[in-house]
């Protein structure tokens, strides 16, 4: 395989195709353009269709409508656009409609900065709208991994019928990075959704109805619970993270996407400084990887470090929750488009020996 | 109009308008701050802004700002001119902004025939995103989520929203002018003019679009942009006054 | 090693494809690669700057708040971004249009009139390649070759322009040996 020098936007757009992806609609804004500009040539040419929408409410009930009848299908855009298009993700969850969400986040509240950020934290992971349901949630730290973790989240979303949101940033759309991109999949080799798609009569030649509308409480409860069993194989089976020098660490250092790959330079040097020190990196952040702190030998580990930009912290919540009050955890944080610096983190740790 | 600019009292002498040369965005401000200035408004302004590149020269023109979300200005405004008739309400808003998320918020603040001024610059494309298809954009020119130029097959037609705004009963003025040459910019002003003195005298709800350069993001000089103007985005969107209640 | 340079100026000095010139070389050469540019607003200002890292392991911020190099194209550009640069690290100053010097002693600061020799050159144009060379001369983190195949690859085109460039490279290297 052969690698290239591509832009994170443009690989995701890339990655998605290969995957299998054939409808997008979006709708501009910064820092993701490149995804709908690259997806608008691309589509076409592979026998897909590509709407700029006139808006993002638009844009996912398009994107609805379309994994409604099967054809795997994806819409990105940024925090103020995802704000938009909660409501279209709650019915895609609810309708258990397998698509892929790709948030190239920035700073916010409100229309905030066009620089990455990591404040869409909490609406990825635990409440992008109303009705308490989750989408599965990825987090890439790099170029590579948004190819890699988008190409994948079309199958996860087929697999487990749900959105599939992929939680990245604008440093990592915008940034060029040497990337191998996955393989052109053959639609041939996807898997069949004649069991559920929704313009495709039952063999018995009943009607499906895609409704969200469910009058009588105790369906939605039914409902409910299903979801939930759901969410709890995912939680047992489906975490996922990356260990760096733990097996000595006295002091640990847990980050996810951009800042993670930040926090991981500030470990190697402070390792080259004999300073013990190691990384958890989470990659799912629902289903959160729980299991990494559960594991850890708290009687070895001093203090922990909970890196992110967002400013008030997110991520550390799930973090304090997995941890359990087993150690301190210090607060490493920028916001609003400042980019964490590994110096920050060096002299966090160092301050706190 | 550079006379007419240098008499407005508040805007900065300091601050740049923040805009790429050539923009229409720099000349359309300077029309409106002079209507502020003439009905001696600046006092009682509250200015709806958009997301988008109008949004820019916040520091330039010192009046108040309310920033709206994007394409949300329709609404901020009608509620903040219902509560508080006292002040002068002007929403000034892009094409994508109004023409395309905004879409409902716009319609139906003309239809409710509100009494706010609406400036709306049409430069056909989402210029601060840069240069996407904008509901505006014309048969034909590329954009960069339509590369080989839109088509009326797969994008429609161009949407020209004076014409539709027109069509409502309750607007009172509904104009488009052009801001590509002198003798276009000073209609402009004059429609400009109007507009605000239509709120000032409480009579309702007026609409003025601006056909307005973007160099930047239509990649071309500001004399070519000027030639561009009157080849074809004069075409596509026919300039004139389509709604004029007495 | 992983190194790490800020190259800034003006929209239209070419900068943002030094930048990717370098990252395509890198990866060419099997080495890893980040180009991090400035986006959206912050170009309409007419500004433009980008964080080039090559490595030969896996990168990690590819946005450093310290830097071993800065390319200052411009003024500006001089003014805003020589105090990042690490101690020991150097600047390569683009002397045509910048009239500030490097005070700092720990920072190594080369002079090159880039716009000068690309004048002298017959084409205004290639100023960005004169400053292509003096990086690779001096930062060693491409050879020369690596240079030279990605002029040849992403300006190959017509023979003559290809030579013009080949020869702003080399003048490049040249001002800073
Ligand atoms: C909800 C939401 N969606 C998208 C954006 C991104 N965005 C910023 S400005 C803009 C459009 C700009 O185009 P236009 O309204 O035509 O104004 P112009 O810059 O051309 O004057 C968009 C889509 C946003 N800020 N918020
Ligand atoms: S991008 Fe276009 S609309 Fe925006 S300031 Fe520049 S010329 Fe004006
Ligand atoms: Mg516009």
């Amino acid at each position: 395989m052969s690698k290239e020098f591509i832009k994170g936007n443009e690989a995701i757009a890339e990655a998605a195709v290969r995957a299998g992806c054939r409808f997008f609609a979006g709708y501009p804004i910064t820092p993701q353009n490149e995804v709908p500009e690259y997806l608008s040539a691309r589509l076409p040419e592979v026998g897909g269709h590509f709407i700029q929408g006139e808006s993002e409410i638009a844009s996912v009930y398009m994107v609805f409508g379309v994994a409604a009848t099967g054809i795997r299908s994806m819409t990105s855009s940024s925090g103020p656009g995802f704000a938009l298009k909660a409501e279209g993700i709650s019915f895609l969850a609810g309708g258990q409609i397998p698509a892929v969400l790709v948030n190239v986040s920035r700073g916010g509240p409100a229309i905030g900065t066009i620089e990455p950020a990591q404040q869409d934290y909490f609406s990825a992971v635990h409440a992008p709208a109303p009705g308490g349901f989750r989408c599965f949630v990825l987090a890439p730290q790099n170029v590579q991994e948004a190819a890699d973790f988008v190409y994948e989240a079309f199958d996860i979303a087929d697999k487990y019928r749900t959105p599939v949101y992929v939680l990245a940033d604008g440093m990592i759309g915008n940034m060029m990075e040497v990337v191998e991109l996955p393989k052109m999949r053959d639609l041939a080799d996807l898997p069949s959704n004649d069991s559920w798609r929704f313009n495709k009569y039952n063999d018995d030649g009943t009607a499906r109805i895609l409704s969200t509308y469910m009058p009588m409480g105790e369906l939605m409860q039914n409902k409910n619970k299903e979801m939930a069993a759901m969410y709890e194989t995912w939680e047992k089976e489906e975490q996922r993270w990356e260990e760096y020098m733990i097996d000595d660490a006295e002091y640990i250092v847990t980050a996810y996407g951009s800042s993670a790959r930040i926090a991981k330079s500030a470990v190697k040097e402070l390792r080259a400084e004999g300073i013990k020190v190691g990384l958890i990196r989470a990659i799912t952040l629902y289903p959160f990887p729980k299991d990494a702190f559960d594991k850890l030998d708290y009687t070895k580990v001093k203090k922990m470090f909970c890196a992110e930009m967002s400013i008030p912290g997110q991520y550390i919540y799930d973090v304090q929750n997995a941890v359990l009050g087993r150690s301190e955890i210090i607060p490493i944080q920028t916001s609003g488009g400042v980019i964490m610096e590994t110096d920050m983190v060096v002299a966090a740790v160092k301050e706190n020996l | 109009m550079e006379k007419v600019y240098d008499k407005v009292s508040f805007t900065s002498k300091t601050s740049p308008t923040g805009y790429c040369p050539g923009c229409g965005h720099g000349t359309a401000h300077k029309l409106f701050a002079s209507a502020l200035e003439h009905f001696n408004l600046r006092d009682k302004t509250v200015l709806i802004y958009p997301v988008g590149c109008g949004g820019l020269a916040m520091p330039w023109i010192n009046v108040n700002v309310i920033g709206a979300a994007h394409g949300r200005a329709g609404a901020i405004a009608t509620a903040i001119k219902r509560t508080n008739p006292d002040n002068f309400v002007i929403s000034y808003q892009g094409d994508g902004d109004l023409a395309a998320i905004g879409t409902a918020e716009t319609i139906h603040a003309a239809n409710r025939g509100e009494n706010i001024t609406v400036i709306f610059i049409n430069n056909a494309n989402f210029g601060m995103t840069g240069g996407q298809m904008a509901p505006t954009t014309m048969l034909g020119q590329t954009a960069t989520t339509a590369q080989s130029g839109r088509s009326l097959e797969e994008h429609g037609a161009p949407l020209r929203m004076a014409e539709m705004i027109a069509t409502l009963d309750a607007p009172k003025y509904v104009a488009r002018f052009a801001l590509h040459d002198a003798k276009n910019i000073l209609k402009a002003q004059q429609g400009i003019m109007k507009a605000v003195e239509l709120q000032v005298k409480g009579e309702g709800y007026s609409f003025v679009e601006l056909l307005s350069m973007c160099p930047t993001n239509w990649k071309k000089s500001p004399a070519d942009c000027a030639a561009y103007m009157d080849e074809a985005v004069l075409k596509a969107f026919p300039l004139g006054v389509f709604k004029d209640v007495k | 090693m992983e190194k790490s340079v800020l190259i800034a100026g003006f929209g239209g000095q070419g900068v943002m494809s030094i930048g990717k010139m370098l990252g395509y070389a890198a990866s060419d050469a099997g080495k890893y690669a980040s180009f991090y540019p400035s986006y959206g607003a912050e170009q309409r200002g007419g500004t433009a700057n980008c964080t080039v890292i090559i490595s030969d392991e896996e990168i990690g911020s590819p946005a450093v708040s310290k830097l071993d190099m800065l390319i200052a194209m411009n003024q500006p550009s001089f003014d805003k971004f020589a105090k990042k640069v690490k101690k020991g690290g150097s600047i390569i100053v683009n002397s045509s249009l910048v009239t500030s010097k490097v005070e700092d002693p720990d920072i190594e600061a080369v002079y090159v009139d880039a716009n000068d020799i690309a004048n002298d050159l017959g084409s205004p144009k290639v100023a960005n390649i004169v400053i292509l060379g003096a990086y690779i001369g001096l930062s060693g983190a491409l050879s020369e070759e690596d240079g030279k195949a990605i002029i040849k690859k992403m300006l190959g085109g017509k023979a003559d322009l290809l030579e013009m460039n080949y020869q702003a490279f080399d003048k490049g290297i040249q001002a800073v040996k």
